[in-house]
């Protein structure tokens, strides 16, 4: 299969930043809309939640209230669509008094060196 | 690398973030209002030094002179840059990312 | 080398444009090629040709599509982003059953595949938002 996608075409590795929480802007939404059509090209896809974008992947996010449609479900559906490379800054996450157990996904949880090389070794880091 | 940062540091951590998600040997670009980071005294110029052993700083020089500043009230080891100096770093430093 | 853009905020409210507008005339001038600049978020407001700024002021908006007609550079709106803020061709006006349409000379309104596609043609991209 991965041979294939090196023979169909380039393979690049693309990294999408999170770095903003959700609903007090739009970024975290349309930042997921691009995810979901980037998963149609068979690039080399990985996330990170870093800062307050930690808070997009927040379980139990009701939005009823505020009569905004409530998109954390879909980073359940990513897995479906191949991409499986789902990192979150360590501190980040401490810095919130959050801990993996609060997400709505399952992650890498990075420290800094980590997350250094993983930055890095990017093609292309889309930010929002 | 080459890591963009436009906010201001005094109210936002991108820059602080940058710095120390980097590997050594990248290269950060102080653009828009990140610039203030740029000033050769202020309360984050000791954390912009202690980046300067490790990595390369440069400052938009049209966006630190809108700003009220002239070309030596820079930091002491960032290196004033124009557009096409800003395209340069872009070339020569392989992958991109802004901390927008 | 063949660069890519992509402009996350809209005109005047933020410098973002300003400065991508700034690197791509830079990179033209250095012999570099803009691909494509992509608009994206409040980023496609950029493309309303409804904009009258004061004549003392730049038009961002004129000034990237005289961008685009002098050196061929491709100006792609997301249609999703377009369509919740109300830039749309005479296409999608049709299509959504709208009275006018907005969008300036040299802009074309086109799927979110666009950005990606630039990510893998181009050599660099560079994001300019908030």
């Amino acid at each position: 299969m991965e041979d294939e996608m090196m023979e169909g075409g380039v393979v690049k590795k693309f990294m999408y930043v999170n770095r903003k929480a959700p609903y007090g802007t739009i970024y975290a939404l349309e930042s997921l809309e691009v995810v979901l059509i980037a998963a149609a090209f068979e690039q080399d896809v990985s996330l990170i939640f870093m800062d307050d974008g930690v808070f997009q992947i927040k379980k139990g996010q009701k939005t009823d209230g505020v009569d905004m449609k409530n998109f954390s479900p879909t980073y359940r559906a990513l897995e479906m669509y191949d991409i499986e490379k789902l990192y979150v800054c360590k501190e980040s996450l401490e810095a919130r008094g959050m801990s993996e157990d609060d997400l709505i996904v399952d992650v890498e949880v990075l420290e800094r060196a980590a997350l250094q090389d993983l930055m890095d070794e990017q093609d292309v880091v889309f930010s929002f | 690398m080459l890591h963009i940062v436009n906010k201001s540091p005094f109210e936002k951590n991108s820059l602080e973030q940058a710095i120390s998600n980097s590997k050594d040997g990248s290269a950060i670009l102080l653009i828009e209002d990140a610039v203030y980071a740029a000033k050769s005294s202020s309360s984050v110029a000791e954390m912009v030094k202690g980046a300067l052993g490790q990595k390369t700083v440069h400052v938009l020089g049209p966006d630190f002179n809108a700003r009220g500043f002239a070309d030596e009230d820079v930091l002491e080891g960032v290196t004033i840059v124009d557009y096409s100096g800003f395209v340069d770093l872009v070339e020569n430093n392989g992958t991109v990312q802004s901390w927008v | 080398m063949k660069f890519g853009i992509l402009i996350n905020e809209g005109p005047y409210q933020h410098q973002s444009s300003d400065s991508a507008y700034q690197f791509a005339k830079a990179s033209i001038e250095k012999g570099h090629t803009i691909f494509r600049v992509f608009f994206y978020h409040d980023g496609v407001n950029n493309a309303t040709n409804l904009t009258a700024p004061p004549t003392d002021d730049r038009n961002v908006t004129l000034r990237w599509t005289e961008l685009a007609q002098e050196h061929d550079v491709d100006l792609v709106v997301c249609i999703a982003a377009a369509l919740r803020r109300g830039i749309l061709d005479e296409s999608e006006a049709k299509r959504q059953n709208k009275a006018n349409f907005n969008l300036a000379d040299g802009f074309r309104i086109s799927g979110l595949g666009q950005l990606i596609e630039a990510g893998i043609q181009c050599d660099r991209v560079v994001v300019f938002g908030d």
